[in-house]
């Protein structure tokens, strides 16, 4: 491939790279950091990745919202001319329910915290280890 | 280690940048993704369902099954929290701290004791008290009611702008705890007390799955609101239209409550008495 | 569409989450999560996915900011990395 196919290449699909840049940090950050919280903000960013990738996979060129206007007849409607809305739909209950694990992984971590006094996790090792 | 998981992460962006090179290109209108079910979805949602906003239809109507579970889902995660957290220590507080209004001074009452009734110019006040803004206590009151009711708008306005039963649950949930924070939990905890939000969690998923009984108990399939045409007096294709706002209401409760109770269980480490 | 905007929102959201990551302060950092949240739900308004970007402005930046913040004050607020 020569050096215009490559660039041509980054700028059809510079959304997915964003995506998978983001995903490697998510990722790096939760194997990296010790912090517990810190791994939940790496989880979260892992999400959001997720969902970027599929509301990118939804956009169509110079296409309109998923809202129709009543006016226009059913049988005219182009497929063509809106966004696709099932990664939306599906997206949309994804954001709602990684809230919820949100909510419990941050109790876990308060229930750690309470039993260990640290949020880090090679001190919890250490803390394990020796009682 | 460090180089280990800088090593793996580099491999996996390695092996997620060469899968996407096979991708079809940003916006494609022909892309698998857009090829499959999704026109049926574009062309006909409005015709069989009657409501404008395809994400919504698409939500609670055609993958019906899936936002019911998801719903039970943060159900689920609500209880996981209070069962994780809640704790009912039925011993009276080391200490409870009042505060004069008038002056400031605050008092240290030890051993569970409390001031005597009608002591109306004490005020209970958390450990980590800070002395209140009386602007942002204005303000928030001020702008609190106007949440509300631009969450319910976003539940009941759905079907035709973007929003529905996650949404105005989550605003609705976002307006409690702004409460919360700008006054504090106890008063919260009078207005819209736990067993209230456990219940309104319960009922909202009940509200969703009852639904879909209903219209099995009719003859139609699980959730297929086309049933509940002669029940609501009006023809199949806005009996959907129906069916999808009873379950955006259930959803939205549902979804509000466990916001709540999340927020009550981290906030107060599961003890209930004092907040953020 | 305004190809510039969109440059600026995807730079910002690589930006406040390695920021987010990065940052020792765990306040701080929930703070930085919020910001990167609604970043990220302005790049999915300009790609026409509305609801998901209302669902997101206010379930990632609003409510569960919220959260990581009381569970910030009930632990504690320093961190190592």
């Amino acid at each position: 491939m020569t050096a215009a196919g490559y660039i041509n290449l980054i700028i059809a699909k510079y959304n997915y790279w964003i995506y998978i840049v983001l995903m490697c940090v998510g990722l790096w950050g939760m194997i990296v950091k010790r912090n517990l919280v810190k791994k939940i903000i790496g989880m979260n960013i892992l999400q959001t990745a997720i969902i970027l990738f599929y509301v990118s996979i939804a956009t169509k060129k110079g296409a309109a919202l998923p809202i129709l206007a009543h006016h226009i007849g059913a049988h005219r409607t182009d497929p063509a001319t809106i966004i696709n809305p099932l990664p939306h739909v599906l997206m949309l209950t994804a954001i709602v329910v990684s809230v919820a694990t949100l909510g419990v992984a941050l109790a876990l971590t308060i229930n750690i915290y309470k039993r260990y006094g640290t949020l880090e996790e090679d001190e919890i090792h250490d803390l394990m280890r020796n009682a | 280690m460090k180089r280990f998981a800088l090593l793996a992460v580099l491999l996996f962006g390695a092996l997620l940048v060469y899968g996407t090179t096979d991708f079809p290109d940003w916006g494609d209108p022909s892309s698998p993704a857009a090829t499959h079910v999704s026109p049926h979805y574009i062309r006909h949602s409005l015709e069989e369902t009657a409501v404008p906003n395809i994400v919504t239809a698409v939500l609670a109507d055609y993958r019906g099954y899936d936002t019911m579970f998801e719903t039970s889902v943060i159900f689920t995660a609500g209880l996981a929290c209070f069962f994780l957290l809640r704790v009912f220590a039925r011993k009276a507080p080391d200490s409870r701290l009042y505060r004069h209004r008038a002056t400031g001074i605050t008092l240290r009452i030890e051993q569970g004791g409390r001031l005597p009734e009608g002591a109306r110019e004490f005020e209970r006040i958390d450990s980590q008290w800070v002395p209140y803004d009386l602007i942002i206590r204005t303000a928030c009151r001020l702008v609190l009611p106007f949440i509300q009711l631009f969450a319910l708008y976003v539940v009941a306005h759905g079907h035709h702008s973007p929003g529905g039963g996650f949404q105005g649950g989550v605003i609705f949930g976002a307006a409690v705890i702004l409460y919360a924070i700008s006054h504090d939990l106890r008063s919260t905890l009078q207005m819209l007390p736990e067993r209230r939000t456990v219940l309104m969690s319960a009922g909202g998923v009940l509200i969703y799955a009852g639904t879909g009984l209903i219209c099995l108990l009719l003859g139609a399939q699980f959730l297929d609101y086309a049933a509940l045409a002669g029940i609501l007096g009006v023809d199949p294709i806005m009996a959907r239209s129906h069916g999808i706002f009873i379950v955006e209401i259930g959803v939205a409760i549902a979804v509000m409550a466990v916001m709540v109770s999340l927020y009550y269980n981290l906030a107060s480490v599961g003890r209930f008495d004092e907040g953020l | 569409m305004i190809w510039q905007l969109e440059f600026i929102i995807l730079l910002l959201v690589v930006v406040c989450g390695v920021a987010a990551l990065t940052v020792r302060d765990l306040l701080g950092a929930a703070i930085l999560f919020g910001a990167y949240s609604f970043m990220m739900c302005l790049l999915w308004a300009i790609m026409g996915a509305v609801d998901v970007a209302f669902t997101e402005a206010s379930v990632g930046a609003g409510v569960s900011t919220v959260f990581f913040v009381a569970a910030v004050f009930r632990t504690s607020r320093r961190s190592r990395d």
